[in-house]
This record gives structure tokens, C-alpha cells and sequence, in this order.
């Protein structure tokens, strides 16, 4: 297993015995239950698991009979498949924070904070223009493309749009503590989402070059 | 978020005595120095105390020979082996910044008598 589902509880910091301050998220993850492993027969090999408690009056008939197949009372609120799958592993299993060691790398994805419609300085950092000495491209991107040659504006120009609300995720963070009696982990810096917001926490192998 | 709470709040020192803007302290710091640990104090008079929980931070000002000198601490840090309240302080503000404009002199702070 490489991976564990969790909530976003918030950031603070952990002191060290120097005083150095560290800035942690804390997120509540697992125990996260093995609902189904799938196999080659399946076309994916992977296992998945899930997350929370949904009510049974709220959880749909089909939510609940998977659930049942995968040995649970409730409906995960959240499932999530993971591989590659270690040898062994069957339904029933229960993943839980143990899984992490203080000290390792970890990537973590989750569903950044919606921002609505927002210009290109937001976006995408573009540099905007002065705002004085009659400037009037305070926050304009200013010229899209060419003129007559090409007659168009090239697909994937950056330019005012949604922005936020994606799966985002953040990579070579790295796990300061953790808490296996109350299923708390203690990463290091910012993970995306709301407080609340689910998040997965996955084992990097190596540091990668985007961080 | 209770969670988050109630853990910041449970996990906080509790040998740090009741201080407030105005009163005078002496904070115990650690200091290393290689591999030897000693105690240097600090005593001044607390301008502010801002932040709650586990991320509370107070502000230490005094005159070292004739230079303003502020120190800003976390309040739980461990670098603080112990915090001393020297004198209680009679002010009307929770920031005195207003201490920075004025001289050493005029800067005294009122003791403060529980009435």
C-alpha cells in the first residue's frame, strides 16, 4: 500500500527542541478499510479503499451492497483506488496512518479552494501593467496574439477564467510526526484544499525535480 | 476544526505565570552557545501579546544603554525556560507602542495595585 485517504484539519506548528518552529497541516487519515482489490482480471490491478461513514439513509442502495461486499456496516463517504498493490493484500485489511514514517517524502492531492473567474494576473502571474503615468493595462494581458497571419488566436493562450476547484497535487513534502492513536499526520508546509477537504496522501519515492 | 482546538489547547505549557501589557518580566531564554547551553534573561517591560493558542507571541521592550531593544518570543517556545513577572503594570492599552516615541524617563509605567 502506498497511499491513505484523509481530512484536512488545519495548519499550526510543532516546535522542535531547539525552538525552531515548524508549520504543520494536520490531517485526520484513515483507518482506511480495503473495500476491493481489483486484479488483472478486472483490467486495473489496484485496491481500493474508503474513508468515513456516510449514514445509511443517505447512502444510495448500491453504496451500501458494495460496502457490504467489502465487510463494512456503513458506506465509506469517500473511496479511492491506490496501487500498485502489495503482495497479499486483501479486502478486510485496514490502512491506517502507521503506514507513514516520521521524516518521509510524501506527495498530497486534494481539491484546491475555488477563486471564480479570475484575470491573468491572478491566474497565471502575468506581470500586469503601471498604474500610473497613463497606463490604462492596469490588469489587461494585453496583446493574445498576431493580426491577419493567423487570423486566430492559438489554442492554450493563457487568458481570464475559472480558476481553482481542481485536483491539485502537491509534491516532495515531507511527514514531520505522527499520531497512530488519534490517526493524525503532521506534514510539513501547505496541502490543498479547504479545512474539511479530502486529501490523499500518497509515499514519494524520491524527490522529484518540481520540488 | 474543534479537533485542531482542543488539540493546539491540550498539548500548551502550563508553567507560564498570568503577564499582561505593562507588567514587567524576565524571560529565561536558552541560549546555545556550541555545544554548552546556558540561560541569558531578558527583562523588560511586555508592550504586547498577540495570538492565541499555540502560536501566542509577546513582545519584550527595554533600554540597553540607551538603545531600545524589543524582543519578540513565542510564548510557547521551548527555547523559554521560565518567565518571571517582576512588577505588575498600571496601563490602559493592550499595545503600548506609544513607549517607542517617548524617553526612558517618561516611558515609566505606574504600578499597578489590586483594588
Amino acid at each position: 500500500m502506498n497511499g491513505i485517504i484523509g481530512r484536512k484539519l488545519g495548519m499550526t506548528r510543532l516546535f522542535g527542541a531547539d525552538g525552531r518552529s515548524t508549520p504543520v497541516t494536520v490531517i485526520e487519515a484513515g483507518p482506511c478499510p480495503v473495500v476491493r482489490v481489483r486484479t488483472r482480471e478486472d483490467g486495473v490491478i489496484s485496491v481500493q479503499l474508503g474513508f468515513g461513514a456516510r449514514k445509511t439513509k443517505h447512502a444510495s442502495k448500491a453504496m451500501i451492497g458494495h460496502a457490504k461486499g467489502g465487510g463494512l456496516e456503513a458506506a465509506p463517504r469517500v473511496l479511492r483506488e491506490f496501487s500498485p498493490v502489495a503482495e497479499g493484500t486483501k479486502v478486510g485489511d485496514v490502512v491506517t496512518v502507521a503506514l507513514f514514517q516520521p521524516g518521509e517524502l510524501v506527495k498530497v492531492a486534494g481539491t484546491t479552494k475555488g477563486k471564480g473567474f479570475q484575470g491573468v494576473v491572478h491566474r497565471y502571474h502575468f506581470h500586469g501593467g503601471p498604474a500610473t503615468h497613463g497606463n490604462t493595462r492596469h490588469r489587461k494581458p494585453g496583446s493574445i496574439s498576431p493580426g491577419t497571419d493567423p487570423s486566430r488566436v492559438i489554442k492554450g493562450k493563457r487568458l481570464p477564467g475559472h480558476m481553482g476547484a481542481e485536483l491539485h497535487t502537491e509534491v516532495g513534502l515531507t511527514v514531520v510526526k505522527v499520531d497512530a492513536e488519534n490517526h493524525l499526520l503532521f506534514i510539513e508546509g501547505a496541502v490543498p484544499g479547504p479545512k474539511s477537504g479530502t486529501v490523499v496522501v500518497r509515499k514519494q519515492a524520491a524527490r522529484s525535480r518540481y520540488a | 476544526m474543534n479537533k485542531l482546538e482542543t488539540m493546539d489547547r491540550t498539548g500548551l505549557r502550563t508553567d507560564i505565570p498570568d503577564f499582561k501589557p505593562g507588567d514587567t518580566i524576565r524571560v529565561m531564554v536558552k541560549v546555545k552557545e556550541g555545544d554548552k547551553e546556558r540561560i541569558q534573561a531578558f527583562e523588560g517591560t511586555c508592550v504586547a501579546r498577540r495570538g492565541g493558542g499555540i502560536g501566542e507571541m509577546f513582545t519584550v521592550r527595554k533600554v540597553s544603554s540607551g538603545v531600545g531593544v524589543e524582543r519578540i518570543f513565542p510564548l510557547q517556545s521551548p527555547i523559554i525556560s521560565a518567565i518571571e513577572v517582576v512588577r505588575r503594570g498600571r496601563v490602559r492599552r493592550a499595545k503600548l507602542y506609544y513607549l517607542r516615541r517617548l524617553s526612558k524617563k517618561a516611558s515609566r509605567i505606574k504600578e499597578h495595585v489590586e483594588s
